[in-house]
């Protein structure tokens, strides 16, 4: 086939971004540079030349907004064909929408605040290179934010635990693990934000975070979600990019940025990795048809990609792998199994449901963890006989959090599996507990910053939340009968089987 | 244990639908040593050391101009380092030897 040759463009990619985006920077003639960038010298990192940042992608805004117009074009295309066509009932079981339940609540209004902050660091980095990347990342998540709504606000109509998202991300306990997690982003100083969230979050843990959501909405019957998802994703290769280039430009800028970024690097990387553990169990535990297990992913993604990728080029900057990387590769045999037990326990305060696993669900995980699994599923046995005795375990208690991450304290030692790991460091004459080396490393250097954490059992105790007694409190979190619970014979299960049964009377439709 | 840029694999994970095939055949044929993993909905290429994707290439499977800022919507996520992007053609590869 031949094809027309192309009309002679006036001017390159390269002359098109150095003309529409660096060429817009003018110096201030009547305020000093410090007067005008405030915020980008408290931290201690120095930069000589902002004009060494690089941007590979050599955006200009008309490209940008050319090609996210396309994007939101097709997103919306399989969103209107999936609501039209009742494509709800075709996803493999309604127990699936437990995993965009926990996405909703919890990921979404982050996609919020990482539009705000990124829309701070667009005013106030000094060079326009980082600050145009910034303002496109900014303009991506308030997109990323929208369409996650709109795409799952069809399923609002028909299933439990989607209707007050932005209520609960605020108040519900386990929510507090993401939230806490970006308001501690969001509290830094531009320079460790670009890290934690540009770098450790976007870059390092990224693929842990929305591939494994992606892929499970494909396999599990949502097209929706998988089509929002890839479609958010095709704006993280920018997002990563931004992160990759913030850390090599610092690394590159000054010898004494080295060891603010390598601490940066070891707090973030584990603050984010403990995020995780609500992914690793919804791969492993919620999605009725499985992708890849937890263990294989940390592999994939960051045991194969980023240690063996990344970090040898960050070497030659004398950045190392971040402390405690070795205790999350132990973790990865077990995370998922302990994550998805506390969970299990505490599921009547929350918005989605839980449920035990099918025998041939812990056959897979057998398979999948040969080393680990067999002792959980001594666990799972145990409690099935509690449920045809009619005793379907739920904690009625309060559990202790860890100060840090704030998930309940229910992570045990790597090499025993029945002794809950805790870690304690004394402040001022308080005590504060953790789940791990990690979360204590991240206390032990900013006390004064994580004793005013918002643990969400303290504030119970406290008085905050509503209520004394767990009706008054879920009652204050905006959770409905149905939204929480067991997932057998729950509103949503008895519902998808009155739909299908109906379906199958009427021969379809 | 040290491997060298040369070998130290990079690559990108992409959408899998119809506008893409052509994107993928281009990247197979640009890159030899390039291996191909099908996931749910997406497609993942990884090649040692380099991975390149070439305007003209591409263009001569789709049958029509195609821009190199048109691979923003086909890309889900890449691994290395975004070497060039330039109007013919992408490169990605780590940075450092």
């Amino acid at each position: 086939m031949t094809i027309t040759p192309k009309a002679p463009r006036k001017l390159t990619m390269k002359q098109r971004y150095s003309a529409l985006t660096r060429d817009l920077e003018w110096d201030p003639s009547y305020v000093s540079d410090e007067e005008m960038f405030p915020l980008t010298s408290f931290e201690g990192i120095t930069i000589h030349d902002w004009s060494k940042w690089e941007d590979p992608f050599r955006l200009t805004v008309d490209a940008y907004t050319k090609y996210q117009a396309e994007k939101d074009k097709r997103l919306y295309a399989v969103l209107d064909g999936f609501a039209q066509s009742q494509g709800h009932l075709s996803l493999t079981d309604a127990s699936y929408l437990n995993a965009m339940k926990l996405f909703l609540q919890g990921v979404s209004p982050l996609e919020y605040q990482a539009h705000r902050n990124f829309a701070m660091l667009a005013r106030h980095l000094n060079g326009p290179g980082p600050r145009f990347a910034s303002l496109c990342q900014s303009l991506d998540e308030i997109r990323h934010a929208q369409t996650e709504i709109h795409t799952l606000s069809n399923y609002n109509k028909y299933y439990a635990g989607f209707h007050s998202y932005l209520h609960m991300h605020d108040r519900v306990w386990y929510l507090s693990v993401p939230k806490s997690f970006f308001d501690d982003a969001l509290s830094a100083g531009p320079f460790e934000f670009l890290i934690a969230i540009g770098f450790s979050f976007e870059y390092l843990l990224t693929n842990l975070l929305f591939v494994p959501f992606m892929s499970g909405a494909s396999f599990n019957g949502d097209l929706p979600t998988m089509t929002f998802g890839f479609s958010a994703q095709s704006d993280e290769s920018r997002h990563m990019t931004l992160g990759l280039e913030a850390i090599k430009f610092l690394l590159e800028q000054d010898e004494k940025n080295v060891p603010l970024v390598q601490h940066w690097i070891n707090k973030w990387f584990w603050r984010g990795y403990r995020v995780t553990a609500l992914v690793a169990q919804m791969l492993d535990y919620m999605l009725p048809r499985k992708v890849m297990s937890w263990k294989e992913a940390f592999e994939l993604y960051f045991e194969q990609q980023m240690l063996g990728g990344l970090f040898q080029d960050l070497a030659y900057y004398g950045i190392t792998p971040p402390l405690h990387v070795d205790k999350a590769m132990q973790e990865k045999e077990y995370l998922s199994h302990q994550a998805y037990w506390i969970l299990y326990q505490f599921s009547h305060a929350a918005a989605f449901t839980t449920s035990v696993p099918s025998d041939e669900h812990m056959d897979w995980l057998t398979e999948q963890y040969p080393d680990t699994f067999p002792i959980y599923r001594t666990l799972w046995e145990k409690e099935k006989k509690n449920i045809a005795a009619g005793g379907r375990h739920f904690i009625r208690g309060l559990p202790q959090l860890c100060q840090v991450c704030q998930i309940p304290m229910g992570f045990t030692e790597a090499d025993e599996p029945f002794i809950q790991a805790q870690r304690e460091s004394i402040f001022e004459g308080e005590r504060y507990n953790f789940c791990s080396d990690g979360c204590q490393y991240i206390f032990d250097h900013e006390p004064v910053k994580y004793r005013q954490a918002w643990l969400p059992v303290h504030q119970i105790y406290q008085g905050n939340c509503g209520a004394a007694d767990l009706p008054g409190v879920l009652d204050w979190y905006h959770m409905k009968p149905g939204d929480g619970g067991e997932y057998l014979g729950s509103l949503d299960n008895q519902n998808w089987k009155k739909w299908h049964d109906m379906a199958d009377e009427t021969g379809g439709n | 244990m040290t491997v060298s840029a040369e070998d130290r694999p990079v690559g990108v994970d992409i959408q899998e639908n119809e506008q893409n095939r052509p994107v993928i055949e281009a990247i197979e044929a640009d890159n030899p040593k390039a291996t191909v993993r099908y996931l749910p909905g997406m497609v993942r290429i990884q090649s040692p050391g380099e991975l390149v994707i070439n305007r003209e290439t591409v263009e001569e499977r789709l049958g029509r101009e195609w821009e190199t800022h048109e691979f923003q919507l086909a890309i889900i996520s890449y691994f290395g380092h975004i070497k060039e992007w330039d109007d013919d053609q992408i490169r990605i590869a780590w940075d450092r030897p």
